[in-house]
């Protein structure tokens, strides 16, 4: 799989990935992965691949310079900043910055805001009990934050936290950054 | 071949384990408590560290280099501690290490031992095999004590009672100490603790201590601990017996002042322990006049051995990755099944069994990472419980649901083609169980998903089919 990634996006300027934990995975793991395999043409390619790959937030911010792409969302909104973004990409307030430029928006803060959701992948159903006590906190500290919508820059923290959300029918939803930045017009997503 | 650590062996897997506890809301209340306290005070005196990094640096580089060379620090400890009057065993496993303390005892003809808090004593279940011996064993740390009182096990590597509150451990002092009224004041606590140990203290004629670091360069043992209990058995009988594990030694001296900096603030909060006791050897006429070292190996070298996985030797049993875990918080320690709970145990007690038992528990985890992030060693945790499940997959002892759900994802996501006929399959299988765009019932195993949370359904149109009719439209 990571052959058949470096392959295709071999000629990419840039790549882009919404997902800190999918970049966490190339960052992290690739290089040790192509030192393991002993294969010098793999560890080239991807010492080549790394500096062109970005999460979403640190496209908009670092590459591209912007902060304001013009959004508008009127709307309260609590960031969860995932675990990979926080601690294994450190993207500081670069999706907080992002939000606080979008018309309209008030960005709440979110209590323990740090702690992780309980997705954590397979762990979501391997460990489905201790998973849903740490789910039930966050969403115990969304609905305290006052917010309407809970923002990440993970769909997949999001997919676990909507899904209790949805099931609680807590009168909050999820959306990731992107859907939120790519707002237009007072109706919500365009 | 004795690998005990504890009653491991026997355990429950972690998630069953874990079930029961996130059920027990004074456990998750006393844990969250206990937890939120100590992380506060941590990150208040670590804060104040304007070189906390290059302390974490320095104290994994020390650990990393004595590894690299630990039967030469092992050899100089033996030497310098025996030249200053005690006694160095070594032992292979958790019988060896219970039959020579226990011979050490018998050979004083003793019938009690007072212990200062020795997690290595429990991890070879030497409070049994004293007993077993008609020794009786008197825990003195008061955490120790609460939990042996309460025929209990420890749940916490620093605070072994942290799953008990204050009106619990009244009642445990009430019906164990045979008294007839007791306040629930920690001073009254205290009060009643302290005169039920010192009598202990000065009758019993032999101590099994553990210790922090033993110090290859003066053959000196190092224990800190916070209230003065340690500091009477390691001076007030006539014979101490230490039981350490191999990788405890420290090259020098020296090093001890980059550990006595991170130790304490990670542990407790604390900028200085408030007993910081180091001891050499035996002196003529002061504190005990015979002093012996029993060196533990039991599945150490083991994980030395293995070099993704090493620098779990590096730990100094701070318990900040406790306190740190999400996972922890919710369970306690008790659902590891092992004296060594929350991040650390998940990766220690596994190896130290040779990944024979406790293969769940690599599993316990979230990866979120906030166990590296305070580890005053720089343990990379997360990634060594990643190597773990490894491990377990290739001795084959994965599950059946998730080996078939891997080769299911390791299909669809060979290429876009497969992405594509997989989705597809997912829009007419999810069919019967789609209501207004949500799945809030699954059928077979996938109900660990929905039993708790609703899943979105797969949507008519993916965005590789959105974005390319948009490229067609839009020209």
């Amino acid at each position: 799989m990571m052959q058949h990634f470096l392959e295709v996006f071999r000629g990419a300027e840039a790549i882009c990935i919404p997902s800190s934990s999918c970049v966490a995975m190339i960052r992290d793991h690739y290089p040790k992965m192509a030192a393991a395999s002993g294969d010098a043409s793999l560890k080239r390619a991807v010492k080549n691949l790394l500096p062109r790959l970005f999460e979403f937030t640190e496209l908009l911010v670092d590459k591209l310079e912007v902060t304001d792409v013009g959004a508008f969302f009127p709307h309260t909104v609590a960031l969860h900043p995932s675990c990979h973004s926080l601690r294994s990409l450190k993207l500081g307030d670069r999706p907080a910055r992002l939000l606080g430029s979008v018309r309209g928006l008030t960005l709440v803060d979110l209590p323990e805001a740090e702690e992780c959701c309980g997705f954590g992948g397979t762990f979501a159903v391997k460990n489905a009990d201790v998973s849903a006590a740490m789910l039930s906190d966050k969403v115990r500290c969304l609905l305290n934050s006052g917010a309407e919508i809970c923002a990440a820059v993970d769909n997949s923290c999001l997919m676990h936290i909507g899904g209790a959300l949805s099931r609680q029918r807590a009168g909050m939803r999820v959306m990731h950054l992107a859907e939120i930045l790519a707002s237009r017009d007072s109706r919500g997503v365009v | 071949m004795s690998t005990y650590v504890g009653d491991a062996a026997n355990a429950p897997k972690f998630q069953v384990a874990a079930k029961a506890l996130v059920r027990d809301t004074q456990v998750r209340h006393n844990v969250r408590h206990a937890t939120d306290v100590i992380r506060k005070k941590r990150a208040k005196v670590v804060g104040e560290m304007p070189d906390w990094e290059q302390l974490r640096e320095s104290g994994h580089e020390i650990k990393q280099h004595t590894l690299r060379h630990l039967d030469f620090y092992l050899e100089q400890f033996e030497r310098t501690c025996t030249a200053a009057g005690g006694m160095v065993h070594w032992a292979r496993d958790a019988d060896e290490a219970n039959s020579i303390v226990v011979g050490l005892v018998k050979a004083q003809q003793a019938k009690e031992v007072i212990k200062v808090k020795t997690m290595t004593s429990d991890e070879i279940r030497l409070n049994v095999a004293l007993e077993a011996n008609g020794i009786t064993p008197y825990e003195t740390d008061l955490a120790d004590l609460i939990v042996q009182l309460g025929e209990d096990k420890p749940s916490h590597i620093v605070v072994p009672a942290l799953h008990r509150n204050r009106m619990e451990i009244r009642r445990i002092f009430l019906d164990k100490m045979n008294l007839t009224e007791l306040g629930d004041k920690p001073e009254d606590l205290a009060a009643a603790a302290r005169a039920y140990l010192r009598e202990k203290f000065l009758r019993v004629p032999v101590a099994i201590s553990g210790a922090n670091f033993a110090i290859a360069d003066t053959g000196s043992v190092c224990v800190v601990e916070s209230e003065g209990n340690g500091r009477m058995c390691i001076s007030l009988p006539k014979v101490l017996i230490s039981l350490i594990g191999i990788e405890k030694v420290i090259p020098s001296f020296q090093d001890l002042e980059v550990y006595l900096q991170t130790l304490p603030r990670s542990a407790t909060g604390e900028r200085m322990n408030p007993y910081n006791s180091i001891w050499t050897g035996v002196t003529p006429e002061d504190g005990p006049q015979e002093f012996h070292v029993v060196l533990l190996d039991n599945g150490r070298t083991k994980v030395l051995g293995d070099r993704e996985a090493r620098e779990t030797l590096d730990c100094i049993r701070c318990g900040a990755c406790l306190n740190a875990c999400p996972v922890y918080r919710q369970t306690g320690g008790h659902a590891y099944g092992s004296v060594y709970g929350g991040p650390i145990g998940a990766i220690l007690t596994p190896q130290l069994q040779s990944m024979e038992h406790s293969q769940t528990l690599p599993y316990a985890s979230s990866l979120c990472g906030a166990c590296y992030e305070v580890c005053p060693v720089k343990i990379n945790i997360p990634e060594i419980l990643v190597h773990l499940r490894h491990k377990v997959v290739e001795r084959g002892d994965a599950p059946l649901e998730e080996r078939m759900a891997m080769k299911v994802a390791a299909y669809a996501l060979q290429s876009p083609e497969h992405l594509d006929r997989a989705r597809k399959l997912g829009r007419i299988g999810q069919v019967p169980f789609v209501s207004k765009g949500t799945i809030s019932h699954l059928p077979f195993g996938l109900d660990a998903w929905t039993g708790i949370r609703d899943l979105p359904a797969i949507p008519k149109e993916s965005f590789r089919e959105w974005w390319v009719k948009r490229e067609r439209e839009v020209g």
